[in-house]
């Protein structure tokens, strides 16, 4: 059952004032996931405090450095059901997971972070481990 | 931000691997746990070749990406042998 709009705002805000666009229907997913030249990075958002908490800060951090995505998207699991749903398409041989992080380049998932490797942890591991997917995955075809 | 849980176990709320004596492998995110129970939500099973896989292999693809769950909510008995590690840790 979705929380209250009221609650969830502001850990949507945390992203979107980062940039990330919100994908709230199946259309949304689709017409982000149909671009496949460059690179993305989706985050599955969610509520809950054990790992999201970690999770958000985390990719604030990751994205400040050097190397980042071409473009951020984000889906809130539990709130936008269709959305989720639709993204879990885009890679149907991983078990759903949230929050979760899933990094494409042209199109093909490249790095994927489950929820158990984020929970419990520093904001900054979250961050390290992403930052260096991106410089890893990423810097060579920006090269 | 986020949401906070009080009068749970230390491991609410993590993923985790309860290995028991016989052998048996469970995988869910860990609700609440004492001395008499861990009740797992979310919740795979795994017995040693099963699915032409093995425990060790299992765990490695569980590490990777996470599991497919089998059970919304399992109460296991928390017997002797019982070991209980957080699935993100098991690499480390």
């Amino acid at each position: 059952m979705p929380y209250p709009e009221l609650m969830i705002k502001p850990m949507r805000e945390e992203l979107t004032s980062l940039g990330f666009l919100e994908l709230r229907t199946r259309e949304d997913v689709d017409v982000f996931m149909a671009q496949k030249e460059g690179s993305a990075l989706l985050v599955i958002n969610s509520v809950c405090g054990c790992a999201a908490g970690q999770a958000r800060p985390g990719v604030r951090m990751a994205l400040s450095g050097e190397v980042r995505p071409d473009r951020l998207a984000t889906v809130f699991a539990g709130q936008e059901v269709e959305a989720a749903k639709a993204v879990r398409g885009y890679f149907a041989d991983v078990p759903p997971s949230s929050p979760s992080f899933a990094l494409f380049n042209n199109g093909e998932l490249v790095y994927f972070v489950p929820r158990h490797r984020i929970e419990g942890r520093a904001a900054e591991d979250v961050a390290q481990d992403l930052a260096g997917a991106f410089r890893r995955e990423l810097a060579p075809a920006a090269s | 931000m986020g949401t906070f849980h009080q009068g749970k176990s230390e491991l609410h709320g993590i993923t985790v691997v309860v290995e028991t004596e016989d052998g048996d492998v469970y995988v869910g995110r860990c609700d609440d746990m004492d001395e008499q129970r861990i009740i797992l939500l979310d919740a795979d099973m795994h017995r040693d070749g099963e699915d032409g896989c093995t425990t060790r292999q299992y765990l490695s693809r569980a590490e990777q990406v996470g599991v497919w769950k089998k059970f919304d909510r399992l109460a296991l008995p928390r017997l002797p042998g019982t070991k209980v590690r957080r699935l993100g840790e098991l690499g480390a």
